[in-house]
């Protein structure tokens, strides 16, 4: 049958015609590929990157002063944010206006609580204005000037003015500003008074942790991996049962062991009471404390670092080892200059892998961390959950999401997204 | 491992501190998960050992902890919230899957790697972030404080692992039998019913248990997704932990571990079975 085909090419296979259909039959399967992958894809871009990207949007947005003031905001336009006089009565007069009609929208207290995010004390002059402004009558009951500044005496400091200035426009750098300790209250960038700087040093300390974290599951992960890798395969299969168990265990029935294990009142401690190492009445806290997250962390991801570890060790031969010590290396010198190089790549996957992983961790600081423990992500959801600054939310959220971007860029370079394990 | 019969003193000591190293961090992953097994028989509602249990005295122990969790309404109602929306999220993330990973692994498919990356996100992305987006984005559309919000919320997360599982358990599957399956006139329906789902079913099956795991456990989305009625188990041990804990906890989170020894078990049979099938006998 196949000589027949090649000896008399039937017409349309031939030439360009051949090409042709071939490249059909791959077009279809490519579309067969992606008509398959489609429903998935549609679901985490609509669902899940979405939904991400417009709270980042969140970040920028700032229309709520310009939508709730608009007279007052144009009235402000030809005002200098550097300048030393408050605003003339054109500017009180249109605040009246807006006032008015924001209290019949109910909107006069959200536009007071975006400013109140820059400026503490706006809550409590809009509250105060907004009871008296309901009864003028626009026409005739001005000048308002000195009315608002006798409502409350905020009215007339430069520094009111200047915050609604800064922060009236609809598209803001503010919380981003907020988010690296930064504020425009007064007109110009300056750094948050010190009290008010939190969120560069809960980054850095975000990141710090988990690099220790990071190099203590390393220190930890490297002898178990090695051993793993190199025991019978019937030991190795038990070994790793040690290591799975931990891995497919709540990450809340762990933190609570942690917890249970760490309390002052807890089983280290009474273990550590009754050996007599520790006095009764002097036990050691080790729990809502930096040092509790570190431990309870490391635990918890150590499973990350020894799977990548395990499975680059166990396709490295020993016999390298055995060739640099029969040319005369020492123990540590055959290790150190033949065998740990060869295992870089595991580092390297298993190192980004748990880092990606710790600087994103709430449940554990959160419970174990206390006030010195706490990480960017528990600030996040505070701003989110008890101040309800959204915009914040989105700016230290962003910030956040970019290095993580970073790092997975990176690990799909050196290792390669298909190439994750589990198990 | 085995030491050679020709190693030095200082090898030898090497040697055996090694394997007691080895030792001591084996015990450091393992018994914060064993030591509260124990204490959750505690009599007291204390998260020590009291001296009747060091004594091994019968009335040191107690199941008191586990009837609170069994006939208090709160611990039933997180239970059952549990177990209703992680299969059902499991199911999302599975079928979904399973069906893309399929689309993923066949031999030219354009922007691969972007479609991946873009899968395996819900995996990187940190949790805090994907709980705020996802609660905004739910509420606008109404599913926020809602049992499916949740449920899609949680098959979302999933998939990351049942992609990741199932793809490996393809790399390899032999494009053949379909083919052959397909020449003796199947249909691409029951070609991948009767040959190609029966061969990967492995993959698929331990894709499921890590989204079945990964919404069993989650916590921090379901805080901002859900409402007070899709307070799940973790989330109700998260506020007990945070607020006034109670020693119930250590009842669940016993009953927890147990679940991933089961989960792990059925991993470890299904991966011996695998083994067994391509003629690779475990040693």
């Amino acid at each position: 049958m196949t000589t027949t085909a090649t000896d008399t090419p039937t017409p349309e296979l031939t030439g360009g015609a051949l090409k042709r259909q071939l490249a059909r039959a791959l077009r279809r399967q490519k579309m067969r590929a992606l008509l398959l992958t489609a429903p998935l894809l549609a679901f985490i871009i609509l669902g899940f990157l979405m939904p991400i990207g417009s709270m980042l949007m969140r970040s920028v947005e700032n229309t709520v002063v310009e939508e709730t003031m608009p007279r007052t905001v144009a009235a402000l336009a030809s005002w200098d944010i550097n300048s030393t006089e408050i605003p003339s009565e054109e500017v009180f007069a249109a605040l009246a206006a807006d006032l008015q009609i924001a209290v019949e929208n109910r909107t006069a207290l959200i536009f007071a609580r975006r400013m109140n995010y820059e400026l503490a004390g706006f809550t409590t002059m809009v509250r105060r204005a907004q009871r008296a402004v309901r009864g003028w009558d626009l026409e005739n009951d001005g000048p308002y000037r000195e009315q608002f500044i006798e409502l409350h005496r905020g009215w007339g400091e430069l520094e009111t003015w200047r915050a609604f200035k800064a922060y009236s426009s609809p598209v803001t750098a503010g919380y981003y500003l907020a988010a690296i300790d930064f504020t425009m209250v007064t007109g110009s960038i300056e750094p948050m008074p010190d009290n008010r700087s939190i969120h560069v040093m809960l980054f850095w300390r975000t990141a710090w942790m988990s690099g220790l974290i990071c190099f203590m599951t390393l220190l930890l992960g490297y002898p178990i991996a090695f051993l793993l890798a190199n025991v019978k395969e019937r030991y190795a299969n038990l070994l790793l049962i040690l290591v799975l168990l931990p891995f497919w265990t709540s990450l809340l029935v762990r933190t609570s062991a942690w917890k249970i294990l760490l309390q002052e009142q807890g089983v280290i401690n009474q273990i550590l009471v009754w050996v007599g190492i520790v006095a009764d009445d002097n036990r050691l806290t080790m729990i809502n404390n930096k040092f509790g997250v570190i431990v309870a962390m490391t635990h918890i991801l150590l499973p990350f670092m020894i799977l990548p570890l395990y499975s680059v060790m166990k396709t490295i031969p020993l016999t390298y080892v055995r060739a640099a010590k029969s040319l005369g290396a020492n123990d540590w010198t055959a290790f150190w200059r033949v065998y740990f190089p060869q295992t870089v790549p595991g580092i390297g996957a298993g190192a980004i892998l748990v880092f990606i992983l710790a600087v994103g961790y709430y449940i554990t600081p959160e419970l174990v961390g206390g006030p010195s423990g706490m990480f960017i992500s528990n600030r996040i959801a505070y701003q989110w959950n008890s101040a309800g600054n959204w915009g914040l939310v989105g700016a230290l959220g962003s910030i956040l999401l970019v290095a993580v971007l970073i790092l997975y860029w990176v690990y799909d370079k050196i290792v390669g997204i298909d190439n994750v394990k589990l198990g | 491992m085995a030491l050679p019969s020709y190693a030095s003193p200082a090898q030898k000591i090497w040697h055996y501190s090694y394997l007691t190293i080895c030792g001591a961090i084996f015990f450091f992953l393992i018994f914060p998960i064993i030591v509260i097994i124990p204490l959750s028989f505690n009599a007291q509602d204390f998260f020590t050992f009291t001296a009747e249990m060091m004594a091994l005295d019968p009335a040191g122990f107690s199941l008191k902890h586990y009837v609170d969790f069994f006939t208090n309404p709160d611990w039933q109602h997180a239970l059952r919230n549990s177990l209703t929306i992680a299969p059902m999220a499991t199911l999302v993330s599975v079928s979904l899957g399973t069906l893309a990973a399929i689309g993923l692994s066949q031999s030219h498919v354009p922007f691969k790697r972007v479609i991946m990356a873009i899968l395996i996100s819900p995996m990187i992305v940190p949790l805090i972030i994907s709980a705020a987006g996802m609660y905004f984005f739910f509420s606008t559309i109404g599913l926020q404080g809602t049992y499916w919000g949740v449920v899609l919320a949680h098959a979302i997360l999933g998939i990351p692992f049942v992609i990741i599982t199932v793809t490996a358990t393809l790399v390899g599957f032999d494009r053949s039998l379909t083919r052959a399956a397909a020449s003796m006139g199947a249909g691409p329906l029951r070609t991948f019913f009767k040959v190609q789902l029966p061969l990967i079913l492995p993959g698929v099956i331990s894709g499921a248990l890590f989204a079945f795991i990964t919404s069993f456990d989650e916590v921090v989305v379901v805080i901002f997704v859900g409402s007070a009625g899709q307070q799940t188990l973790p989330w109700q041990m998260f506020t007990g932990l945070r607020e006034q804990i109670s020693p119930t906890i250590l009842a669940v989170a016993t009953l927890m571990v147990a679940l991933s020894i089961m989960l792990l078990a059925t991993l470890e049979i299904m991966r011996r079975r695998n083994e067994r099938l391509r003629g690779m006998t475990p040693v």
